[in-house]
């Protein structure tokens, strides 16, 4: 019973300390949490980049982390449908269920694209509110950083001034680093890509990049070498210039492509910790645009 | 292709006023996001449908030993549906599952089986609260006890066709009994998690006694957590019972028919770990079961040599399994498993007293056997919604026999997105 008492002690007195505990399904909602927390939040960020986020369990660190959580910011949009419900459920904390205020969805405050006109499972892993990876658009990080800032204001209202200013603070560096990247990105205007999963058809969109063709024969089917062979084919009427990959993908299928079609092939961090330069949601873009800008045009 | 060129062009039209002006920006982003929030309010909890969905499955089986015949030598038969599979082609148990919010109190979810013997069996049809908090959740109804590992997963989430024999033998496969659950979860940065149970001890190794209060109790502590690059958890469970004329048949040394049954009370204590890297998963328990009473035997339907007779029965049997499987390529695993029960020290006052019958007129019980079975398989999982499997298993349940088994299964489920237990 004493060392149950001393476990008790130990886990409250970090908690103790900041005002709030924030529990992060993805990287960028973990980084964008610190920005916007500036030193009065605590994040645990359950993914990292080197995952595959459909892939993840109810793994035990994960309940136990949720369990003490304040507030939990989630992409949502069914990206986490697989694990999350059972954190949720398991780790016996009513504040951080759907629908209450502890509970914070990024996509419910973003415009989804590419949602299906049909659901039918036998068209692959799609989800019905639309496309879920939408932090590679500068502009959906504007939003989601808007409705988080106020979100933890509201469940913090002691340092709510502290939350606001930073959350202002964020945004007004978002807003210059956006038009930096813009002037920077638009070389990338047009030119032809083929991406590995549908995971980066914000950056392409926002990049007003053309995505010819995909590496998956559906979303969330390991690339086939028939799928593969026949995408050759098809590269030869519409030619792309790179092929583009997440760093949490197999390299295997994206080199295989770059070599018989003769294009270079990038790999992008897809999310912050994807490589070294990616350490927060500022270097996650410029890594990602100086990796896509080395591409010979 | 055309919705992401219309987002681009929207996206173009909206993003000059949105990153051109200094000023006002914040609060224009305030005003779209409640305009948004107000749109999907409508969205989630399938407007109002509970999660529906639907599992099918079957086999097709070549099994050397009539599976009819199927026995765990020297462990009391558990009555559960433990053989291997039906030889040749045959459906198994079809799953339909039902889920959902009651309320901001309660969820509630039904698992209904249908076999292939045209019946509908509840699995499991319980609540949990939404709104306890503090780390702390009940459950009431049928559902699978949180003792041991592998008890609480859907047989269809298994990673073998079949469970481990010290399952078959101490549990009767698995133990879902009606009763109430309390777990807590304590706040650390490790998961420790307490649980116990309180039920009617509706299959073994309870009898379904007819009484008030409880048959059956459980206590389960469990911890976890993330250790470099792996996540594992350990457990510790215990299970006690007050079995009362616990009944099964056997035959005596001359092939007559004989019963016996058990009276007394059963203990059952589980340690269980697994850890999972990245593409592999470790998995082991082990089992130990005492039982203390009275033993009767009867064998006026058979031999009416001795009649019935009654005297003290005290026996403390073991049993493990180890199991691990890698996936390989993307859509493939392969895993092996080890299986080993020990048949420990049963002492039978019936036998020992030496007056009456000898341990030859109990060959299930008092036979010194320590089943041992080894099984590999391979699956491939085209997508998380459908599973076929090869699995062989050389199998030593019986005593001096050998029971080659060669399944192919196949796991298909429809509907609501399955769930990524650990």
């Amino acid at each position: 019973m004493r060392i149950l008492f001393s476990l008790w002690l130990m886990a409250a007195a970090p908690g103790a300390l900041a005002a709030l505990n924030i529990f992060a399904c993805e990287p960028e909602w973990g980084s964008l949490a610190k920005e916007l927390g500036a030193g009065k939040v605590t994040v645990y960020t359950a993914a990292t980049a080197l995952q595959d986020v459909h892939r993840i369990e109810a793994r035990p660190s994960l309940i136990a982390r949720a369990r003490s959580a304040d507030l939990m910011v989630c992409t949502g949009a069914e990206l986490e449908v697989g694990w999350l419900p059972l954190v949720q459920s398991q780790s016996g904390n009513a504040a951080i269920r759907s629908g209450q205020p502890g509970y914070f969805e990024a996509a419910d405050v973003v415009e989804l694209i590419e949602k299906p006109a049909r659901l039918d499972r036998s068209l692959g892993d799609i989800h019905a509110a639309g496309n879920p990876h939408i932090h590679l658009h500068p502009r959906n990080i504007a939003e989601v950083a808007a409705a988080l800032g106020s979100r933890m204001a509201q469940l913090d209202p002691k340092e709510a001034r502290h939350y606001r200013e930073s959350t202002k603070d964020f945004l007004d560096r978002w807003r210059q680093a956006t038009m930096r990247w813009e002037k920077e990105g638009a070389p990338l205007k047009g030119v032809a890509v083929v991406v590995h999963h549908r995971d980066l058809a914000y950056l392409v969109a926002w990049l007003g990049m053309r995505e010819v063709g995909a590496l998956e024969p559906k979303p969330g089917l390991p690339p086939s070498s028939a799928h593969l062979a026949e995408l050759v084919g098809r590269l030869k009427q519409t030619p792309a210039k790179l092929v583009v990959r997440s760093a949490y993908n197999d390299p295997k299928p994206s080199a295989w492509l770059a070599e018989r079609a003769g294009i270079p092939a990038v790999m992008l961090p897809y999310t912050v910790g994807g490589n070294d330069k990616a350490k927060d949601l500022f270097g996650l873009y410029d890594d990602t645009l100086a990796r896509l800008l080395a591409v010979p045009r | 292709m055309f919705r992401s060129m219309g987002f681009a062009m929207a996206f173009a039209a909206a993003a000059a006023p949105a990153y051109a002006q200094t000023t006002d920006e914040y609060q224009q982003l305030q005003q779209r996001v409640e305009r948004l929030e107000a749109q999907t309010k409508a969205r989630g909890q399938s407007a109002f449908n509970p999660d529906i969905s639907l599992i099918l499955q079957g086999t097709a089986a070549t099994i050397k030993q009539d599976p009819e015949t199927y026995q765990i030598t020297g462990f009391a038969p558990s009555g559960g549906e433990i053989g291997p599979p039906r030889r040749g082609f045959s459906l198994s148990e079809s799953e339909f599952v039902l889920s959902g919010n009651i309320d901001p109190y309660f969820a509630g979810k039904l698992v209904a089986a249908l076999t292939p013997e045209d019946e509908i069996e509840v699995e499991e049809a319980f609540f949990t609260t939404l709104a306890l908090g503090r780390g702390l959740t009940l459950k009431g109804g049928r559902f699978l006890s949180g003792i041991g590992y592998q008890n609480e997963i859907h047989q269809h989430a298994w990673d073998f066709q079949d469970t481990a024999l010290a399952y078959k033998a101490f549990l009767g496969g698995r133990l879902n009994d009606d009763g109430v659950q309390l777990r807590w979860v304590a706040p650390t940065d490790f998961l420790l998690e307490l649980g116990t149970e309180v039920g009617r001890g509706r299959t073994f190794p309870a009898t379904d006694p007819n009484k008030n209060g409880a048959g059956a109790w459980s206590l389960f502590g469990r911890v976890g957590g993330d250790f470099a690059g792996s996540a594992w958890r350990a457990g510790l469970s215990y299970l006690r019972v007050s079995p009362r004329e616990r009944e099964f048949a056997d035959e005596d040394s001359l092939a007559g028919e004989t019963t016996q049954s058990f009276t007394g009370r059963s203990q059952l204590w589980i340690a269980d770990f697994v850890a999972k890297w990245a593409n592999f998963k470790l998995q082991a328990e082990y089992f130990r079961r005492r039982e203390s009473g009275d033993l009767a035997y009867d064998d006026s339907d058979g031999s009416a040599v001795f009649g019935p007779l009654s005297d003290r029965y005290k026996s403390t049997q073991s049993g493990w399994y180890a199991q691990a499987v890698y996936r390989f390529l993307p859509q493939w695993r392969a895993g092996y498993r080890y299986d080993r029960l020990d048949h420990g020290s049963v002492a039978n006052g019936i036998v020992d007293n030496g007056l009456g019958p000898t341990a030859a007129d109990f060959p299930l019980l008092m036979t010194d056997h320590n089943p041992t079975r080894n099984t590999v398989m391979v699956d491939w999982s085209p997508t998380e919604f459908s599973r076929l499997r090869l699995q062989f298993a050389s199998d030593k349940s019986r005593s001096n026999v050998t029971d080659n088994q060669l399944v192919l299964q196949y796991i298909l489920s429809l509907g609501a997105h399955g769930a990524h237990t650990f």
